[in-house]
């Protein structure tokens, strides 16, 4: 269907490509609005996303990864900093964008309504290649779209309505609109959040599989931990507009540094033992109000048992993570107190052998 | 039928489905919605109520002569009541009253539903383009519309009427310069919830301009609240066509139902007496009213029920 | 299918709190009747927590809803429901009225939604007590204010609006409105589902807490197993509206008998474990349509271990000690061992 892509593109030496995708110094400030002051949803970011990877950007609600992924697409333009693609800059014009998006996609969190009640299936899955003129072969290549994300035969279903599929199927459908205009990236935003537990395993397969037959690498935005150790190789831990950790997911998951990736882990349900933590209090964090320094000092456990001196450090401001995509990052001035302080509990989480 | 062999994230194809042709024929959904219409008892009176009144006013030239409409040339008694070879009476010219009510009806609906086509094309395009482009530009239309929403709509017909004369013209502006704001509103207000879909963003995803978007993603789905909204207008510009008609502005040489109200009343019908002549008017208007209002509710309601999820 | 409770733990008496018979429940809505749950069975001890997982349209939700009769009032509902020995669903209304909110309580699903935009979160938590227990207004304010301490949320937040309070505050709100009249239970309905991580794990330990400070029994309803996982005594797995399996949480995300719930739990990976790495577990296909009468297991067009005996008829569910499921495939299917 595209005619780049005949054999699956080999995953990128890291360090020797150019990244397809990536994000240099990028802020995106929401002006302010009654009663609340400027938020600054995305505050300074490097990240890189290197050809054929599936990086997980993982945070919860506020900190920014949904505007993020949205600048990754070109839908938000950024405050400051800049977007490239394939090592070009992207720039905000007509026909900057129009060429951006042939090969940068978006899938959202909710299927059903990502859908135009009133297209049936096939023209919207051909809607890209409508809107970009490609009038070409157009049936043929929503058929083949249709294969390529499992819904066979494709016949079958073009003159259904949205509302007449299921969750999985409409996201299937989702993905094949996306996948028409042959793009390298795919930036999906909690792709199978709304979806039933048993259908979010297939589509998550399904981003597998895209990325072993066409190569596609992928951004996936979610809350879910469990999502990153199940299609990502790579994962990067977002909070209050900035990346904190970021890393393989190996490494990340299992031998946490950072305060607030121990405490995401530390907040996972056990599906093996009735225990429940609280490890973090307070609420989530208001991205038009900041606290001073260090995003997360107001509710580190690492700063409460710190000493004084050591402490007040955190009042500096965070560091910003460079670029640099294999790399073990994280963005806090007293990483290695952790162990000497507080010894890890999630220790227990390594097994003997895990293996990319 | 056979499927090709699954692959483990296939999705089976629904078993009961026939296949189809490659590609969907466009026309499909209009027939099968004409259908859903029909269907449904009000529809189905008021499409039969429409096409009896259309189909009336654009024959008539068949079986109504020139003469017969003349005041001059008119052959029957005058203002007699129903009688053989008049069923509704004349009037005081001896002119079939059934006869005028026919031949009203074009100019009633032809003013109604030119004036229609105006307040929809001014309305939904300018409820769209502020819905749309909602900042400054958004602004300053909703501040156009506000205007004209305080304008008094009889006062302007009458100085309308004075600047531009008398006649079907003034009294189709009239009636869509003081229409219009209502469809704009609406529009405006459906294209904004539309616009929060999250479909939307998927079209500017895939590369839409605002122009594709407008067209292709915004107008279909706020077209259903157009087109009810249509058919209720045609009802009322009929009814605003009808006053401003019995009130004198209108075409003293063509023949409208509204004519027909002013007439008899300033021949005096009503002191004579001559129910025949003041009523089916008034009954034309009320039924080709019920018409548009009941086809209006049809159409809502199979639109609404396409789109609701099981 | 009964699974028999655990007295001896409990020391509450013989007669569970809550023993729900064959419920089955029918909606007609429109021309087509939809079936939503059939014959479910449960027992629930006091003090007890109980975890019902499920996907949408499993029924679970229409089972929480059905033991206060908050049903619409098209559906047929058949079976027993037996809450401190008395059968609800020959209760009269006013006897209904009476058990909702004093006796048992519901944490809706979506708190934002639940709450009434319009009323100050202190009168929502007074209105169920001033029903429900003859108290003066000074009398029930003050107990709001002991509730919303009890649940984190500072007491003079008393006067606020709902869309004045976080997520996190408003599911601490509809649990302290659930507390209000000192009920013997409690059910939540996904309770956690549109909240975050962190804030998920704080109202999970608050939920556990006060349950368990205040001897109520809890019925929690999930999607998530790992949420019921690590909250619940007993799990109870639903699908197409029937029970499918039931047993004590460790065993059954442990050592799932039915092919559903096994790929219910894979569906939810353990950080760390090299199986689920890289390899999403999912299920093809869709639940089945709740219109239709589905002849044999409901599971049987997904199930990878189907066999052509599982299509038609009734398949019982075998119990096995404390736990029981209904497939074929559990040890002693054959042997009609304890067939219910």
């Amino acid at each position: 269907m595209s005619e780049h892509h005949d054999e699956p593109t080999p995953l990128a030496d890291p360090g020797v490509a150019v990244p397809v995708l990536e994000a240099r110094d990028l802020a995106i400030t929401f002006p302010p609005r009654r009663g609340h002051g400027a938020a600054r949803a995305v505050d300074g970011v490097n990240l890189a996303l290197a050809r054929g990877e599936v990086l997980a950007l993982i945070g919860e609600s506020g900190c920014g990864k949904s505007t993020l992924a949205r600048a990754l697409v070109g839908l938000v333009e950024p405050t400051r900093g800049e977007i490239h693609y394939n090592g070009e800059l992207l720039r905000r014009t007509r026909t900057g964008l129009r060429e951006f998006r042939r090969h940068v996609q978006l899938v959202l969190q909710d299927p059903y309504g990502a859908l135009n009640p009133r297209q049936n299936i096939h023209d919207a899955v051909a809607e890209g290649l409508r809107l970009h003129g490609q009038r070409a072969g157009l049936t043929r290549r929503v058929s083949e779209a249709l294969e390529q994300v499992g819904m066979r035969p494709p016949d079958h279903f073009f003159d259904r309505y949205p509302h007449q599929l299921s969750g999985g199927q409409q996201q299937r459908v989702v993905i094949a609109g996306a996948l028409t205009l042959g793009p390298e990236v795919l930036v999906a935003d909690e792709p199978v959040s709304s979806l039933d537990a048993s259908v979010r395993g297939e589509i998550l397969k399904l981003f597998l599989k895209l990325r072993d037959d066409l190569g596609l690498a992928a951004l996936v935005v979610s809350h879910d931990l469990g999502l990153a150790w199940n299609i990502a190789d790579r994962v990067a831990v977002m909070y209050l507009g900035r990346i904190v950790e970021v890393g393989r997911v190996e490494e990340v998951l299992l031998r946490p540094q950072h305060p607030y990736t121990r405490a995401l882990l530390d907040a996972v349900p056990s599906m093996s033992e009735q225990k429940v933590t609280e490890v973090l209090g307070g609420e989530p964090p208001d991205p038009t109000a900041m606290p001073q320094g260090c995003r997360f000092h107001p509710r580190c456990p690492l700063r409460a048992i710190l000493p004084e001196d050591k402490a007040r450090e955190c009042l500096a401001d965070m560091p910003v993570l460079p670029p640099g995509e294999d790399d073990r990052q994280v963005a806090c001035f007293h990483v290695d107190e952790w162990d000497r302080v507080a010894p890890q509990s999630t220790e227990t989480r390594d097994p003997s052998e895990v293996t990319t | 039928m056979s499927t090709p062999p699954a692959h483990p994230t296939d999705v089976a194809a629904p078993d009961v489905l026939p296949a189809e042709e490659k590609a969907p024929s466009r026309w499909v959904p209009v027939g099968r919605f004409t259908m859903s219409v029909l269907r449904m008892p009000s529809g189905l009176i008021g499409v039969i109520i429409l096409v009896a009144f259309t189909g009336l006013a654009v024959l008539a030239p068949l079986f109504i002569h020139p003469s017969d409409l003349s005041v001059t040339q008119a052959t029957g008694p005058l203002l007699a009541p129903p009688q053989k070879g008049y069923p509704l009476g004349t009037d005081q010219a001896g002119r079939s009253v059934l006869d005028l009510v026919i031949w009203g009806s074009r100019t009633s609906l032809a003013i109604g539903i030119l004036a229609t086509a105006g307040t929809m094309l001014i309305g939904a395009g300018i409820g769209l383009v502020s819905g749309h482009y909602e900042g400054r530009p958004g602004r300053f239309l909703m501040h156009v519309t506000d205007w004209f929403i305080a304008l008094p709509s009889l006062p302007l017909a009458i100085a309308l009427a004075a600047v531009i004369g008398q006649g079907a013209t003034s009294i189709t502006i009239a009636i869509v310069v003081t229409s219009w704001t209502g469809t704009a509103r609406l529009v405006r207000a459906q294209t904004l919830t539309v616009e929060a879909r999250p479909f939307i963003e998927r079209a500017r995803a895939l590369g839409a301009t605002d122009n594709q978007l407008i067209m292709r993603q915004v107008l279909p789905n706020v077209m259903p609240l157009i087109l009810v909204s249509s058919t209720l207008t045609v009802a009322g510009a009929i009814l605003a066509e009808a006053t401003l008609t019995f009130l004198g502005l209108g075409d003293p040489t063509s023949v409208s139902w509204g004519s027909m109200l002013n007439t008899a009343f300033m021949q005096g019908a009503v002191t004579a007496g001559a129910w025949w002549y003041l009523i089916p008017p008034g009954i034309a208007i009320l039924v080709i009213v019920l018409g548009f209002t009941l086809v209006g509710r049809a159409v809502e309601h199979v639109l609404n029920a396409r789109v609701q999820p099981r | 299918m009964t699974v028999p409770q655990r007295t001896e733990e409990r020391g509450t008496g013989t007669e569970p709190l809550l023993d729900v018979r064959g419920l089955t429940v029918t909606y007609r809505s429109g021309k087509e009747p939809v079936y939503a749950t059939r014959g479910v069975d449960l027992t629930l001890a006091a003090g007890e927590t109980l975890g019902m997982a499920g996907e949408s349209g499993s029924g679970k939700t229409t089972v929480a809803m059905s033991l206060l009769r908050l049903l619409p009032a098209e559906s047929t509902v058949t079976g027993e429901i037996r809450f401190r020995g008395e059968d609800l669903l020959q209760a009269n209304w006013g006897r209904m009225r009476a058990v909702r909110w004093a006796e048992a309580s519901v944490v809706f699903q979506g708190a934002m939604s639940a709450l009434n935009p319009v009323q100050t979160i202190g009168d929502q938590i007074t209105e169920p007590i001033l029903l429900h227990e003859k108290v003066g207004e000074k009398a029930a304010s003050a107990r709001a204010r002991d509730l919303l301490d009890s649940v984190g949320v500072p007491s003079r937040r008393v006067t606020s609006y709902p869309h004045e309070l976080s997520g996190g505050q408003r599911q601490r709100v509809m649990m302290a409105m659930a507390l209000a009249c000192d009920p013997g239970l409690v059910i939540a309905d996904e309770p956690t589902t549109a909240l975050d991580v962190i804030v998920q794990a704080q109202i999970l330990s608050l939920l556990t807490e006060l349950v368990r400070e205040r001897g109520i029994s809890l019925i929690m309803i999930s999607h998530d197993l790992s949420v019921l996982a690590s909250t619940c005594d007993k799990i109870a797995v639903m699908y197409a509206g029937r029970l499918v399996e039931t047993g004590p949480s460790r065993e059954v995300i442990g050592t799932p008998l039915h092919p559903y719930s096994r790929a219910l739990a894979g569906a939810f990976p353990t950080l760390g474990d090299p199986a689920s790495r890289l390899s999403p577990g999912g299920l093809p296909g869709d639940p089945p349509d709740l219109r239709e009468q589905i002849d044999g297991c409901p599971f049987a067009p997904r199930c990878p271990e189907v066999e052509d005996r599982c299509r038609s008829g009734v398949i019982p569910s075998v119990r096995l000690g404390d736990r029981a499921a209904a497939c074929i495939h559990v040890p002693g299917y054959e042997e009609g061992v304890d067939h219910v």
